[in-house]
């Protein structure tokens, strides 16, 4: 994993910590773990879009408003790069 | 004298009078919001929270009553959500605007669909749409139903 990916899956966890209310730590679980499996809501799930929307500066496409996007950090990271490098 | 009915020759004439297959699967979708979470996303992310979820008449009934802002938002919520469960949409891409509940002139509530979502429920042959609201102290509720005219997928 390089640095950047690290740099990004911080942010992600941290926007989780706040947002998602998982009934684990965020910044334990794992890249690929089902977010909803841990606790998120699809109430949660609106707050984490909301949250990353403001800490990246990007406004998520109707084609990313799919349940799977938000569904682990792996996923979100991938549907991330594709706002930030768009 | 005409003989008993059992229940046996009862259960038969009933299922000559029923189509042997059945032409419509029925769509069902519930979902529960706390509507505290709803007031804390409106404290946290306030208009962006509401503009992006929420169309303008919604936001309009729903502000009308500033004490009930929130449960009035957190029903709503629930069946936008209950539609996605129901229509199976939650992978097809849907703007949670496009699902939108109306208040009837009677006080009752329908729900309405737009562009992709209502493209998804034509697509499955869904036209008709139940919708059950529901609220109580902390939570808020709705249930969306739907009997689709032809089976989904064919």
């Amino acid at each position: 994993m390089n640095t950047d990916t690290e740099a990004i899956d911080l942010r992600i966890r941290s926007i989780l910590k706040d947002h998602a209310r998982l009934a684990q730590d965020a910044h334990a679980i794992g890249p690929d773990a089902d977010l909803y499996q841990a606790g998120m809501t699809s109430h949660a799930s609106v707050n984490v879009m909301l949250a990353l929307e403001g800490a990246f500066d990007i406004e998520f496409p109707d084609h990313l408003l799919k349940r799977s996007v938000f569904s682990s950090i792996s996923a979100i990271r991938s549907a991330l790069s594709e706002l930030v490098t768009a | 004298m005409s003989q008993p009915t059992t229940g046996r020759s009862l259960a038969n004439e009933l299922a000559e009078r029923v189509p042997a297959k059945a032409a419509a699967r029925l769509c069902v979708g519930i979902d529960l919001v706390e509507i505290t979470q709803i007031s804390n996303s409106l404290a946290r992310f306030g208009q962006r929270f509401m503009s992006r979820l929420f169309t303008p008449a919604e936001l309009a009934y729903a502000s009308a009553s500033p004490p009930l802002m929130a449960e009035r938002l957190a029903a709503r919520f629930a069946a936008k959500e209950a539609a996605l469960k129901a229509f199976d949409m939650a992978e097809s891409g849907i703007d949670w605007r496009d699902i939108e509940v109306v208040k009837r002139e009677d006080g009752s509530c329908t729900l309405a669909l737009h562009r992709k979502a209502a493209r998804v429920a034509h697509e499955i042959g869904v036209s008709d749409i139940g919708l059950s609201l529901s609220h109580d102290g902390l939570y808020a509720a709705a249930v969306v139903t739907a009997l689709p005219a032809l089976p989904p997928h064919l």
